[in-house]
């Protein structure tokens, strides 16, 4: 029995909670929240607005230190921002004076690597992300699908275990959306990152993840899981689409359910 | 795959590099041309109408000669490069201290509480007023008139940089945060480069001032420069063409200095919305 491989938990979050003071009123985000993340695995986390679940992703990368519990990364505890773990952000940040190039290089610029290097490097990971043909192009002539591949590619140049996207696509078009969530399962299954997203959309959430996790309403923490058992490389549409279905219902009956709940607490 | 999802590049700046190079000096020089020509002729004008004499009003054609002249003989040529040197030298010492005040004053409250009554009380004293003091304690030379420039150039580039740097976006900010800047990563290569268009204004404003603060500070006494031959000219030798020249030479030193400064604009800024 000790003999047994466990997986290792690539991120791991112990009963973390953290608020927020804004204008004197305490705002509890996180209320002593558990999550873990495998090696190699895709979750999603999905949840009403204003949830917390940006908070958590912010705390998970150690952008955000917890008020209490801790955050580890590979049993190791993560203490400011680890350089294990990538962050995407809902809109592409990418510094408009810069070239597609130079912005996908400037993690490993900021981190000294030579230039050379980083640019070989960064090259690849643009061919990864599909946009060989705009290393030289500048942000502002990107279209909002282009420039969050940027940005995804940005952030897997430093080669990070841990990818956490803050609903990377939510501001995209629904083809440009469906098109980029296949796109980051291809990239995954060549990088062998670990993914934790936060997203709007519960279709995306079923069709990228092992598992989706369910916060509720804040204060959050996670209510539910729901496993996604689908086998991949995965199909949007065919043999998967009823997978998906079911999960995509579970996760929405999860989430009414908690609705109701918090309206009878509130009528309590 | 990806290219159709690429949006073709509509800035203006592009169409306006791309157009037929006949079209351009239409467009660009034409203009400035007919404007210079309007200026001349009616200056002529003036002078023919109202028939003034050369020490009052010299006609553009005399002026033109004594301004070629001027330069061949070499009356002009020493003058004009003392002032260009205070200029430079006071835009190099302004322009510095300008950006590392303003920088303090947009990250630092407490630095803007102290600093800016200061700041904008010695702003508002005018430089005229200040150039005796300074010629006072530094003397005539070189330094004093450099200090000057640097004084007046030195506010519209630190009040540039802290509005620049006050409006860096905070979500590049976090990135920065996010990819394990240090503080100083993240001043040069996030919010300086940010701020740059405001910097750049600053310094636009602040070169124009810088000629006039050389001018000023060679009035406030010294023995060389465009200001002490516009004295000179108008007082010992006498020779209103030639102040005419000194005034255009100073004129256009401006407008160079301005220029360049547009054309650095254009070269790091050439590509944001």
């Amino acid at each position: 029995m000790w003999l047994e491989v466990t997986p290792l938990d690539a991120i791991e979050l112990r009963s973390v909670s953290r608020s927020f003071d804004i204008n004197g009123a305490r705002l509890v985000a996180l209320d002593a929240l558990d999550m873990r993340v495998a090696e190699r695995e895709i979750v999603a986390i999905v949840g009403p607005n204003g949830c917390g679940k940006s908070t958590l992703l912010r705390v998970a990368s150690g952008l955000l230190p917890p008020d209490r519990g801790t955050v580890l990364a590979y049993d190791s505890t993560v203490a400011g921002v680890d350089p294990r773990v990538g962050l995407v952000f809902q809109e592409p940040r990418l510094l408009p004076w810069r070239d597609v190039l130079a912005n996908v290089a400037f993690p490993l610029e900021l981190a000294g690597v030579p230039r050379a290097e980083r640019e070989e490097r960064a090259r690849e990971v643009l061919a990864l992300a599909g946009l060989d043909d705009f290393a030289t192009a500048m942000p502002d002539q990107l279209s909002g699908g282009m420039a969050q591949r940027a940005a995804l590619a940005r952030a897997l140049a430093p080669r990070p275990d841990v990818l956490l996207l803050d609903e990377p696509f939510s501001a995209l078009d629904a083809l440009t959306r469906e098109r980029l969530d296949a796109e980051l399962l291809a990239l995954w299954s060549q990088t062998g990152t670990t993914i934790a997203l936060v997203t709007h959309s519960i279709s995306e959430a079923v069709f990228l993840s092992d598992r989706v996790l369910v916060m509720s309403q804040r204060p959050g923490h996670i209510v539910e899981e729901v496993p996604v058992e689908a086998a991949r490389p995965r199909q949007m549409s065919g043999g998967d689409a009823a997978t998906f279905s079911a999960a995509a219902d579970r996760v929405r009956a999860i989430l009414a359910q908690s609705d109701a709940g918090d309206d009878q607490e509130q009528a309590a | 795959m990806s290219a159709p999802l690429a949006r073709p590049a509509s800035e203006p700046s592009s169409t306006r590099t791309n157009a037929p190079p006949a079209k351009r000096v239409l467009r660009d020089v034409v203009p400035v041309a007919a404007a210079a020509a309007a200026f001349v002729l009616i200056w002529q004008l003036v002078v023919l109408v109202g028939s003034y004499p050369e020490f009052i009003l010299p006609g553009p054609l005399v002026v033109a000669a004594r301004f070629v002249s001027g330069w061949t003989e070499g009356v002009i040529g020493p003058h004009f490069l003392t002032t260009l040197s205070e200029v430079l030298l006071g835009l190099a010492l302004g322009g510095v201290a300008g950006i590392v005040t303003g920088i303090l004053l947009a990250r630092s409250r407490l630095a803007a509480r102290m600093l800016s009554p200061y700041i904008v009380a010695a702003q508002a004293t005018p430089i005229l007023a200040l150039a005796p003091l300074i010629a006072l304690w530094f003397g005539t030379g070189l330094a004093s008139r450099m200090l000057i420039c640097a004084l007046i150039c030195f506010f519209p580039i630190a009040v540039g940089t802290m509005v620049g740097i006050r409006s860096v976006d905070p979500r590049l900010v976090e990135l920065g945060r996010s990819l394990r800047a240090t503080r100083w990563q993240r001043l040069g290569r996030i919010e300086v480069p940010s701020a740059l268009p405001q910097i750049l204004g600053g310094l636009r404003i602040g070169v124009t001032l810088a000629v006039v603060g050389a001018i000023v500070a060679e009035w406030a006494g010294g023995d060389q420069g465009l200001g002490v031959l516009i004295n000179l000219s108008r007082g010992s030798m006498f020779d209103i063409p030639l102040m005419f020249a000194t005034l255009f030479t100073i004129a256009l030193l401006g407008v160079a200095l301005y220029l360049m400064v547009v054309a650095i604009e254009r070269r790091l800024v050439r590509t944001r919305t």
